[in-house]
């Protein structure tokens, strides 16, 4: 029997498919997509008036401008009417954004860096060091967020930091464990192994090969995180535990609720302001989900 | 080690097991630089764990029971992590299985091939672009300098795989460990990536250990050939011996169950010979594993594993009843 010849080559070129237009076609589907969009718009006007505020309404928002107790319509000088320290409600609105993005995004960043590091380490290394992260991940969610909060706020004093900082040091366990079970099954993958058979070190490894891999439900999570500090720091400023000097919305509400039932719109505003804000939070994390989930690319 | 090694890649007594099951068990074999071994055998039969342990890459569960492994005159299991990790990518590549899902979904294909330059050879970010257009363009990628920029859910599956090819010699390898390098890849696209491996291994003088079950890429690719079942080697021969005459009745049923296009047969009126049975019904075996399939079984097969048997042109068959057979009527040296 001679050697067999089976495997002649033939004549064929395999052109992949044609380099399509990829950035466009990813924009596409951001604008495709009602949800996201109307949550982006929402999100945007904010944060373009947190941006603009001392344009908007110049001048201390906490200075009294005008008498108080005037209802939005009275005086054309001030169209959402005034507290009962006669403080310009419009401007404590405009000013309060910031303080309510600002704590957001900050305590959504000590969250998401906390919780992708213990969660990627966690999932990574597997074994004794996975037990132990996750014993701690455990412990953490056990506790209630909003009493761990205000446990860590009452022993430092109410500034904007530690706001933040409470709010991150609660939520983490989400991101870890979101991370930890991505990282677990990633790390099993085929570029991963062939990563490793080009000698690549752990450390490499982690970041530029899991984690951007891993990113999308991070990026998901993120936003609702967003959404949640902000209600957590509305939640503490109504109990008084908040910056005085700082103007936010949760801190108006808990200012008014004394004037609940003769001037409601003083709570009701800054009410409004935080439900289209968490919701635009909300409605772009869902677009980001349907447009981040592989499954649903066509 | 002042004396140059005369093999390039050695495997002593390589056993690994797994919790429950031995993947490999005591398989030497050796690859001279610039040589291709095909390592064959059916699924499950430790191939790629032969490779894997080469590579230092088997799973945590995996253990290295006993063997050696030589690269170079150097023991690679007594490696530490940090030399394995110099010589990965650089002096030992593989090339997976799946060219789908083995690049990185996030990283352009220009920047999964220049990392591997910049690693090892310390290129600067330009200089490894620039080499990384030469590998793809020696790869037959056409419009290089345009693909570089490619996603790999931009590449079909023959593309990506001359991409990971691509990575795998940018360093130029002493020894490249393709597991079924084409078992994903249709029959045309096989054949040019296959072609290219060859040239590429002659370009380069590349050592290659070539994991297949398919013959008809081992008779055309290989220099020799290892047949592996059950976790041992049972034959080891050259390309030409082997097929001309297939000594274990392993390899023999292989070669029998192989479709031959002059062959003139039609699945309405030959079946296809095939060997009996599975290789699951080796567990538990006490002798020799392929004993529960063998055509001309002895009851000695059954009381303990053959030995290695060597024989002449570095040609070694675990089966005594074949070789006493080819030994009695073609007077081969038994050694």
């Amino acid at each position: 029997m001679s050697t067999p010849d089976l495997t002649t080559p033939l004549p064929v070129t395999d052109l992949g498919n044609r380099a399509a237009p990829r950035k466009g076609r990813r924009l596409r589907a951001f604008v495709r997509n009602p949800t996201f969009v109307a949550g982006a718009i929402i999100l945007g006007f904010v944060v373009l008036v947190a941006l603009f505020a001392d344009l908007l309404c110049p001048g201390d928002p906490q200075d009294m401008a005008g008498p108080p107790l005037l209802w939005p319509g009275d005086d054309a000088e001030f169209p959402l009417g005034t507290d009962s320290l006669g403080r310009n409600v419009l401007a404590l609105l405009v000013h309060g954004s910031r303080a309510s993005l600002l704590v957001g995004i900050s305590a959504a960043a000590i969250g998401l860096a906390i919780g992708m590091v213990v969660g990627s380490v966690a999932g990574f290394f597997g074994g004794w060091v996975d037990t132990l992260l996750t014993r701690l991940i455990e412990l953490f969610q056990t506790t209630p967020t909003f009493l761990l909060v205000v446990v860590i706020v009452a022993i430092r004093e109410p500034s904007l930091q530690t706001i933040a900082l409470a709010i991150g040091l609660a939520s983490w366990p989400t991101v870890a464990r979101l991370v930890r079970a991505q990282f677990r099954s990633l790390r099993e993958s085929d570029f991963v192994v062939a990563a490793r058979s080009l000698g690549y070190s752990r450390t490499r490894i982690i970041v530029q090969e899991i984690l951007p891999n891993a990113l999308p439900p991070v990026i998901v999570a993120a936003s609702v995180m967003i959404a949640n500090a902000i209600l957590t720091e509305a939640g503490l400023s109504f109990l008084n535990m908040r910056d005085p000097n700082v103007v936010s919305w949760g801190g108006m509400i808990g200012d008014s609720r004394d004037q609940l039932r003769n001037a409601w719109f003083l709570t009701a505003l800054p009410g409004a302001a935080i439900a289209a804000t968490v919701l635009s939070l909300n409605l772009v994390g869902d677009g980001l989900n349907e447009i981040l989930n592989p499954r649903s690319d066509p | 080690m002042s004396q140059r090694p005369t093999n390039l890649l050695e495997v002593d007594k390589l056993t690994v097991a797994f919790p429950g099951h031995v993947a490999v068990r005591e398989a030497s074999f050796a690859i001279a630089p610039a040589e291709t071994l095909a390592l064959v055998g059916e699924s499950g039969c430790g191939k790629s764990v032969t490779a894997f342990s080469v590579m230092r890459l088997l799973p945590t569960t995996a253990r290295v029971a006993t063997g050696r492994i030589l690269f170079d005159g150097n023991d690679l299991l007594a490696a530490s992590r940090a030399e394995m990790r110099r010589l990965r990518g650089r002096h030992i590549s593989l090339i997976q299985q799946e060219p789908m899902t083995s690049l990185n979904p996030v990283l352009s294909v220009g920047v999964q091939i220049g990392e591997v330059l910049r690693r090892h050879e310390r290129l600067s970010r330009r200089a490894a672009r620039a080499r990384t257009v030469e590998l793809l363009d020696l790869v037959k990628i056409p419009d290089a300098h345009r693909r570089v920029d490619d996603y790999p859910h931009n590449l079909s599956g023959g593309m990506r795989q001359r991409v990971m090819i691509a990575m795998a010699v940018a360093c130029r390898p002493k020894l490249l460990i393709a597991d079924e390098p084409t078992t994903a890849l249709d029959v045309t696209t096989q054949a040019q990536v296959l072609d290219l491996l060859g040239d590429l291994r002659r370009e380069l003088s590349m050592a290659v250990l070539l994991i297949t079950h398919d013959l008809g890429v081992v008779a055309q690719w290989a220099d020799r050939i290892a047949v592996m079942y059950a976790g041992r080697i049972v034959e080891r021969a050259s390309i030409a011996p082997f097929f001309a005459k297939p000594m274990h009745p392993y390899s023999h049923g292989l070669l029998g169950a192989r479709v031959d296009v002059d062959a003139e047969e039609h699945y309405l009126t030959d079946r296809l010979t095939e060997i009996p049975g599975s290789v699951g019904s080796a567990a538990g075996e006490a002798g020799c594993s392929f004993a529960p399939r063998c055509p001309m079984v002895q009851p000695s097969c059954r009381v303990a594993p053959p030995p290695l048997l060597e024989l002449a042109d570095g040609r070694a068959v675990a089966c005594p009843i074949t070789v006493a057979q080819a030994g009695a009527t073609h007077g081969v040296a038994v050694g």
